[in-house]
């Protein structure tokens, strides 16, 4: 299984609608890295509308995946956390306090022009 | 009153999203609310991983437990690893042996109503329930 990813402009748009199992939710971070060298997109944003759990390994993969994009110099910015996943997260004691998040697709893309504008 | 419901045998890596679903649909059974079944899912998913990582097999069993007039669902992992040298650091946020970020155990505890750890080098049970509210 793999997560599609969209090309919009600038932008790389993800919406991951799978459970993710540790593999690929490693094999969608090289994806995503090969896709943003390929297209030179300069922002991406990842939608977890749909995803109901986030262990503390999901969340590692999604917290090394905003510093991985900065350091190619482009930015991540997650969407959509769900009520659930936020509280089990904070409970499970991750923060994640360096990845950019919005309320939805529209505010993420708001965000990502936002921050590039910054640099 | 307790019944099992259902196990899950750990092994391979998709073995832990097998059981974080056989969770999920568990608690779902037992009526508790969405936030609870994520809770209890991702708690599930760290004791699951922990097999998987350190041991060759392990399983997750599902107890449904009853204190009239509560209803809730006791998870126990299981598995005949080396166990857990030190007890005391794998309790401590932060700490890991795998590179992975320390959530794991303190985390299930803070996740769930009743958390227990036993090791020793023929193996490690951890029990954990939640209370349906």
């Amino acid at each position: 299984m793999r997560v599609p990813i969209l090309k919009l402009h600038n932008y790389l748009l993800v919406s991951i609608q799978i459970e993710l199992d540790d593999q690929t939710a490693m094999k969608f971070q090289e994806d995503l890295l090969g896709k943003i060298h390929d297209t030179g997109a300069s922002g991406v944003v990842i939608d977890l509308t749909s995803v109901e759990v986030v262990d503390s390994f999901i969340a590692k993969v999604f917290g090394d995946v905003v510093s991985m994009a900065d350091l190619m110099g482009a930015k991540v910015v997650f969407t959509g956390v769900q009520p659930a996943v936020s509280m089990t997260l904070i409970e499970l004691g991750i923060y994640l306090k360096e990845v950019p998040t919005a309320l939805d697709l529209e505010q993420g893309i708001i965000k990502l022009r936002q921050e590039l504008e910054e640099k | 009153m307790k019944g099992t419901l259902s196990s899950v045998v750990i092994k391979q890596e998709w073995d832990i999203v097998g059981a974080r679903q056989a969770g999920r649909q568990v608690s779902q059974d037992l009526g508790f609310g969405s936030v609870d079944q994520a809770r209890i899912a991702t708690a599930i998913s760290e004791l699951a991983r922990n097999i998987y990582l350190y041991t060759e097999e392990g399983e997750i069993t599902f107890e449904e437990v009853r204190d009239i007039p509560k209803v809730g669902l006791k998870i126990i992992a299981q598995d005949q690893g080396p166990g857990i040298k030190d007890l005391s650091a794998v309790m401590r946020d932060g700490y890991s042996t795998s590179g992975g970020l320390g959530a794991g155990l303190p985390g299930v505890k803070r996740l769930m109503d009743h958390f227990d750890l036993e090791s020793d080098e023929n193996g490690t049970k951890v029990t954990a329930i939640k209370w349906a509210r």
